[in-house]
């Protein structure tokens, strides 16, 4: 294949990338953009087996196949065997810590090319060429051991809380100007084990970067190390001489930037102090006055009961839907109350769940109408006018702490008001606190009523309670 | 590549990447980070080419490592932002999905 025509091929797959990310912005078009995205991907990756990228020494390019072509190919399908499997089987609630684990070998990938590249950096190297593969070897390992801790937090394999340690934040500085160091080390010294000790900083600095971040700014944190990884491919993409990785490196780097300032736009958090919380969080005291106090809880007829005299009912769902698989059952329930011209409609936090958009994607795979589903600031002001809300498997989105307390992990969040409405249903596993591990007010309040145990169970039994009445 | 033409596509690059998703409702934010993480992905490219120029064992092993880990990143972040977008289809027939738990 020529040269000119293995760079317009790159060019169409950059291309094809824009498209993609223009059709995933809006609902319609967003999974066609998707499998555009995916085509041109495939495309480009064909296009490197027809093609031999001459080496950088200057020396003429080998004749194709390209050599190793067999270990290449087994190890795109090792990829394939252990990709498609968890991407295909993985339960709808798991999907946000999919998608860190996957940035972070994205992240980790670019950051072994960069090291194999740096190997092979002679003498003949330009100043602008090491830098960008240092560049690389940094923001890469860091994108890969920091998705490793947010998909541990996500799968609650450690505590979903943040961690903070005394003097973390002087650690954490020490750890970057360490990192910045050893950078220059390598620049000057070009040598194989002042990189090794540049790769150990950087994956140790991405670890100390994401631990004190926690609850409801873990998603932000995906999105921006999402965008990290997005820069490295860049920055690889000048130092392999390939504009298609240039062009797709530096999209999902700025698209990926826009989105994150959006999502903490979305939870009224500033991306700054989300960004730079590593520096300036200070160890908290654990409010742990565990005493006991005394809540309502209620069974399912009392709840049906008090569905059946509603005039409007307003459903709150959080992550204890999505574990429970609860969203064909509450679906159920909204039916029932409206053919019994109870009028019904969702609440919908953009961060309910473990990610943004998560409650809409459940709700929608139980054909729930999009036009029942009301975004937070069009639910708000109807609170008052409400006569019950049932919150399922939700706490932070609708704890007043968020407006109340200041200096608790999410004052300034915005939350769906349900205490404006005349009655509160929690539908709740335990007593345990939300993800962020705050304690929430309205638990106590006298207008709520508890209905323990899983969410799908709890509804089942509502929805014949309700059909019995 | 001149350093000029890079910078250019570089820059040009950034303003399409912040036009592109500059109004998305948090419907999709979801589906639009995992579609963007998928794309990342093509780092695949790059490690094809340095595994075909590598030259030590330990150079081939860890650019094999890379095509590994790039396709996992490629081709699962395509499939699993198609699922989530699967949901978003009308469908006629709801299937009841998912264990107990």
């Amino acid at each position: 294949m020529s040269t000119n025509l293995y760079g317009l091929i790159g060019l169409a797959a950059g291309v094809a990338f824009i498209l993609a990310l223009k059709g995933l912005s809006h609902p319609k078009t967003a999974r066609r953009g998707n499998l555009i995205g995916a085509a041109g991907a495939t495309v480009a990756t064909l296009s490197v087996f027809l093609y031999v990228t001459p080496p950088r020494d200057g020396s003429a390019a080998h004749s194709l196949p390209l050599n190793h072509l067999w270990l290449i190919l087994g190890a795109i399908a090792v990829g394939l065997i252990v990709g498609v499997p968890a991407a295909r089987k993985v339960e709808m609630t798991q999907m946000p810590q999919l998608v860190a684990l996957f940035n972070g070998v994205g992240g980790g990938a670019a950051a072994l090319v960069a090291i194999v590249e740096y190997l092979h950096l002679g003498s003949g190297a330009t100043t602008a060429e090491v830098i960008f593969t240092v560049f690389t070897v940094i923001v890469g390992c860091v994108s890969f051991s920091g998705s490793i801790i947010t998909f541990m937090k996500l799968q609650e394999l450690m505590t979903t809380r943040p961690v903070v340690f005394p003097g973390g934040r002087f650690v954490i500085a020490g750890t970057l100007v360490a990192v910045l160091g050893s950078a220059v080390w390598v620049v000057n010294a070009l040598g194989t084990s002042p990189l090794m000790v540049l790769a150990a900083l950087s994956l140790l600095f991405g670890v100390l970067f994401v631990l004190p971040v926690g609850g409801a700014d873990v998603p932000i944190v995906i999105s921006l190390l999402n965008a990290f990884t997005g820069l490295t491919v860049a920055a690889s993409g000048y130092v392999l001489s390939s504009t298609l990785l240039i062009i797709a490196g530096t999209l999902v780097g700025a698209s990926g930037t826009i989105l994150t300032r959006l999502m903490a736009e979305a939870m009224g958090r500033s991306l700054f102090g989300t960004l730079f919380g590593a520096f300036t969080a200070k160890p908290q005291e654990v409010s742990g006055s565990a005493e006991e106090r005394p809540v309502r809880s209620g069974s399912a007829d009392d709840v049906a009961i008090l569905l059946n005299y509603a005039r409007r009912v307003v459903i709150v769902p959080g992550f204890g839907l999505a574990v429970a698989q609860a969203q064909h059952t509450v679906r159920e329930l909204a039916d029932l109350m409206i053919s019994k011209g109870i009028d019904v409609a969702y609440g919908i936090h953009p961060v309910a769940g473990r990610m943004p958009g998560h409650m809409n994607v459940l709700l929608a795979e139980a054909n729930v109408p999009y036009d029942q589903l009301l975004e937070m600031d069009e639910v708000n002001p109807t609170f008052g006018q409400t006569d019950v809300a049932i919150v399922i498997g939700a706490n932070d989105v609708v704890n007043p702490a968020a407006q109340t307390t200041p200096g608790c992990p999410i004052y300034g969040m915005p939350i769906l008001e349900v205490n404006h409405a005349a009655n509160i249903i929690f539908l709740k596993r335990s007593m345990r606190p939300g993800f962020a591990g705050i304690e929430n007010e309205l638990l106590y309040d006298p207008k709520t009523m508890l209905l323990f145990g899983d969410a799908k169970a709890s509804l089942t039994k509502v929805v014949s309670a309700l059909k019995a009445l | 590549m001149d350093a000029i033409a890079i910078i250019s596509i570089f820059t040009l690059a950034v303003f399409v990447g912040f036009e592109v998703v500059s109004k998305v409702s948090s419907t999709l934010h979801t589906p639009l980070m995992s579609g963007a993480n998928a794309i990342h992905g093509v780092i695949l490219v790059g490690a094809i080419i340095v595994a075909d120029h590598s030259q030590t064992n330990l150079e081939l092993g860890l650019s094999l490592a890379a095509i590994i880990l790039a396709t996992i990143n490629m081709v699962g972040g395509f499939v699993v932002t198609d699922r989530m977008l699967e949901m978003f289809k009308p469908k006629k027939d709801p299937v009841e999905k998912g264990g107990s738990k």
